[in-house]
């Protein structure tokens, strides 16, 4: 059970190697976390990041999870909650894919969007229906601010995030009062292998301040999270900048 | 057929961690408590648990995705021994009601906390202490025996000092549903309160003047201000008294002795900007109090709510912490650890926790209960607004010099303790579990508390 802090003892991250998802789960483990769930695919980096969280004390396993396989979704994840409550999901898969490339390649480019987006629907709806008949619970989804106005520079992905955005907003809507809470997280640019290679962006951030970010989101039991917090006023002058003027921005 | 409500979002008296319940139950007899039990274990349900008043500040009558049975509809006065002072009614009796149906018969009840608005049952369940706790011990010290539902669905009848009705008394509702209780009453002449209230200048003061003069008073407690620093640390004003004789009412007051009008005045506002919680504005309304408050004044004739029960004339006051929520935290130490209470108040003083008013009194004797909260020693409560940043690991560090004294924290009030000490606070948990594992092998009766404790 969460505490009065939104603080879960147990935690299943979908995405069991992302670098946001792993910091996330350091930071709870050191307040209440006991149980974790790391849910990915199959690999030796998904094995070495459960017996990180191990030697913090909490009770770590693994579980094999394919975004691009929704029709597993329901069993494997049916599983893991079978063995007991669950006091929150990270949603924290998803790919940043290889803009020109993508681009070139229609295919790759669907696989972003099955990753992030499609992908998100079905393990969304999946552990979204586990927590209700839960009756409590924590749905915490990374989205990123390149879904709230796409770029040029990377609208594949960006697309991809606001559709999930989007998706995971109108989920919370209908979660409201059922007894689980729907978070949506919009990080800026992270310092994370996601990225790696690629120039920081203007108010780049790390890991661990988005994770620090969601433990203050749990104890506020926020809807929407933006990291760094700056965000908010930036994009939501961004997101009324006329078309032609938003092209020429070097953003 | 019992009112029946699907999916109902539940929390308590401090309005965080909320969850819902599948089902929220409203029995009006026996039978159908009963029958809302036998629907708790069937299969996949997620069990029950018994629900008062809902003043628990925490998480101990709520069960997401199960069944929370609430037994406000259990509200019968079954029958008044107004010779000897006994009654026996449902559970779902509040205090309140048995304070106007028996204060006009010249009785009282044995134990009230700071609210009225609590049922026998979750008085029990928690089993409540009050001012007279030096004096009188806990609730269930003066229960002769209760009717409790168990995870069969058999109603038992259960005795004081058994091990059934000790696993009961402050057993948060997890060895079955309480019915009924027959209650021993303390007879009173007046409805009135004679008090002497005085100040202290500092934490020592405070001590010292409780440990003197406690014995002398049938109702004791100290309101303490944990905002004040350095020489001022533990600054208290003391409130101490005794139900009025009627030979101590003017005129007025004795043509109506017993007479009881609690005054009630608007609800709070259910919004507070949050600049109004913050340490300056909450440290200048203890100041203010404290200074309000007389150097030392005895035989003060007081109304029994206004002494017993303040709060209670503003009705949901738990609304101004806002939507965050507010966390309780009450500890008891023992005698003769004195130097970690001074050092948990040290913390909390310098730390700058906005907490109006804290109370701090001094237990009795321990009560039988297996998880009962009060050992002979200090109790300090106090209330923080959930939102506070960092609140959560400072708490653990009081938690730490709390153990390390051999003391506990009170379960009815939390909302957040680290499952790993519950054991070193309460040893008599191991029988606890025991006994839940033979009489409801299954673990039909569930809360957010018990499974966020392993209770
Ligand atoms: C302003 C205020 C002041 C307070 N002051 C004090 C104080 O001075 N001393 C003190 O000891 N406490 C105090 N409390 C706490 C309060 O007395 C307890 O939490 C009490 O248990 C609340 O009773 P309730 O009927 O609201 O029960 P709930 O809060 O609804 O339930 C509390 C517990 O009792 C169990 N329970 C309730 N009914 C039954 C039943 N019929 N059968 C079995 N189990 C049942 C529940 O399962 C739960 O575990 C205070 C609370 C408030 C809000
Ligand atoms: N980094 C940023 O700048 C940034 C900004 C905003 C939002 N975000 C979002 O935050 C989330 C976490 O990002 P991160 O920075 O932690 O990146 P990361 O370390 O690269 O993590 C991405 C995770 O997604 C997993 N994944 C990819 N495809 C998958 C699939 N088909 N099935 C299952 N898992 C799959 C990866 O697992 P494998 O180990 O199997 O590859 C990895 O665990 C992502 O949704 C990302 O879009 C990131």
């Amino acid at each position: 059970m969460k505490d009065a802090f939104g603080i879960p003892q147990s935690l299943l991250v979908l995405g069991g190697t992302s670098e946001i998802g792993l910091a996330t789960a350091r930071r709870l483990i050191a307040r209440r976390t006991r149980t974790v769930w790391l849910a990915g695919r199959p690999s030796p980096a998904l094995e070495t990041a459960a017996a990180g969280l191990r030697a913090l004390g909490a009770d770590v396993r693994t579980v094999a999870f394919d975004a691009l396989d929704p029709v597993t979704h329901e069993e494997k994840l049916g599983k893991v909650f079978a063995e007991g409550d669950i006091d929150m999901v990270l949603l924290a898969f998803g790919v940043l894919g290889d803009q020109a490339h993508d681009e070139e390649q229609p295919l790759s480019a669907v696989r972003v969007a099955q990753t992030n987006y499609t992908g998100a629907v079905s393990a969304g709806l999946v552990c979204a229906k586990a927590l209700q008949n839960q009756g409590h619970g924590s749905l915490v989804v990374l989205s990123s601010v390149a879904g709230e106005r796409a770029r040029r520079v990377n609208f594949i992905y960006g697309s991809s995030k606001a559709g999930l955005d989007a998706f995971a907003q109108g989920l919370g809507d209908a979660l409201h009062g059922t007894g689980v809470h729907v978070m949506v997280v919009r990080p800026g640019f992270v310092r994370s292998k996601m990225t790696a290679g690629l120039p920081d962006a203007p108010l780049a951030t790390t890991p661990e301040a988005v994770a620090t970010a969601i433990e203050t989101g749990l104890r506020r039991r926020s809807e929407t999270v933006w990291v760094p917090g700056a965000l908010r006023a930036v994009m939501s002058a961004l997101r009324h900048v006329p078309r032609p003027l938003f092209r020429r921005l070097p953003v | 057929m019992p009112v029946d409500t699907a999916s109902v979002e539940v929390t308590g008296w401090g309005r965080t961690a909320p969850t819902t319940a599948a089902r929220l139950v409203r029995p009006r007899s026996y039978e159908e408590a009963a029958d809302a039990v036998l629907d708790c274990a069937a299969p996949g349900a997620r069990g029950g648990i018994a629900r008062g008043l809902g003043r628990a500040y925490g998480d101990a009558a709520q069960n997401a995705g199960g069944c929370v049975l609430d037994m406000t509809g259990l509200d019968r006065i079954r029958t008044i021994d107004a010779r000897d002072g006994v009654v026996v009614c449902d559970a779902g009796v509040s205090l309140h009601r048995l304070m106007e149906v028996l204060l006009p018969l010249g009785w009282f009840v044995p134990v009230t906390p700071g609210t009225r608005y609590v049922t026998v049952g979750g008085a029990i369940g928690a089993d409540i202490h009050g001012k007279n706790h030096h004096v009188s011990g806990s609730f269930s010290r003066h229960v002769v025996s209760l009717d409790l539902l168990t995870a069969d669905g058999e109603v038992r009848t259960v005795p004081a000092g058994t091990d059934l009705f000790d696993a009961t008394a402050g057993g948060m509702g997890l060895t079955g549903v309480i019915l009924s209780a027959t209650v021993r009453l303390l007879p009173v002449e007046t409805s009135w309160m004679s008090v002497d209230t005085e100040r202290a200048a500092d934490l020592d003061d405070l001590m010292d003047r409780l440990a003197a003069t406690d014995h002398r008073y049938r109702y004791s407690v100290a309101w303490i201000d944990l905002l004040a620093r350095g020489p001022a640390m533990g600054r208290s004003v003391l409130t101490r008294g005794e139900h009025a004789p009627s030979d101590a009412l003017g005129a007025r007051a004795r043509r109506e002795p017993l007479a009881f009008r609690p005054g009630r005045l608007p609800a709070a506002p259910g919004f507070v900007p949050e600049g109004l919680l913050g340490r300056a504005s909450v440290g200048l309304f203890n100041a203010l109090w404290y200074r309000r408050a007389p150097r030392a004044r005895t035989g003060e004739l007081q109304k029994l709510s206004a002494f017993f029960h303040p709060l209670d004339g503003v009705p949901h006051w738990n609304r101004v912490y806002g939507r965050g929520g507010f966390v309780q935290y009450q500890f008891v130490v023992g005698y003769g650890q004195e130097e970690a209470l001074r050092r948990i108040v040290g913390r909390i003083s310098r730390r700058g926790c906005p907490s109006f008013l804290a109370v701090l009194k001094r237990f009795g004797d321990g009560d039988p209960g297996w998880l009962s909260f009060p050992v002979p020693g200090w109790t300090l409560a106090l209330d923080v607004p959930a939102g506070l940043p960092g609140l959560g690991a400072f708490l653990d560090g009081l938690d730490e010099e709390v153990v390390a004294a051999g003391g506990r924290v009170y379960l009815a009030k939390d909302s957040r303790l680290r499952p790993d000490l519950l054991a070193a606070m309460y040893p008599r948990l191991a029988d606890f579990r025991a006994l839940r594992a033979e009489l409801d092998p299954r673990g039909v009766f569930t809360s957010d508390l018990s499974r966020r404790l392993s209770l």
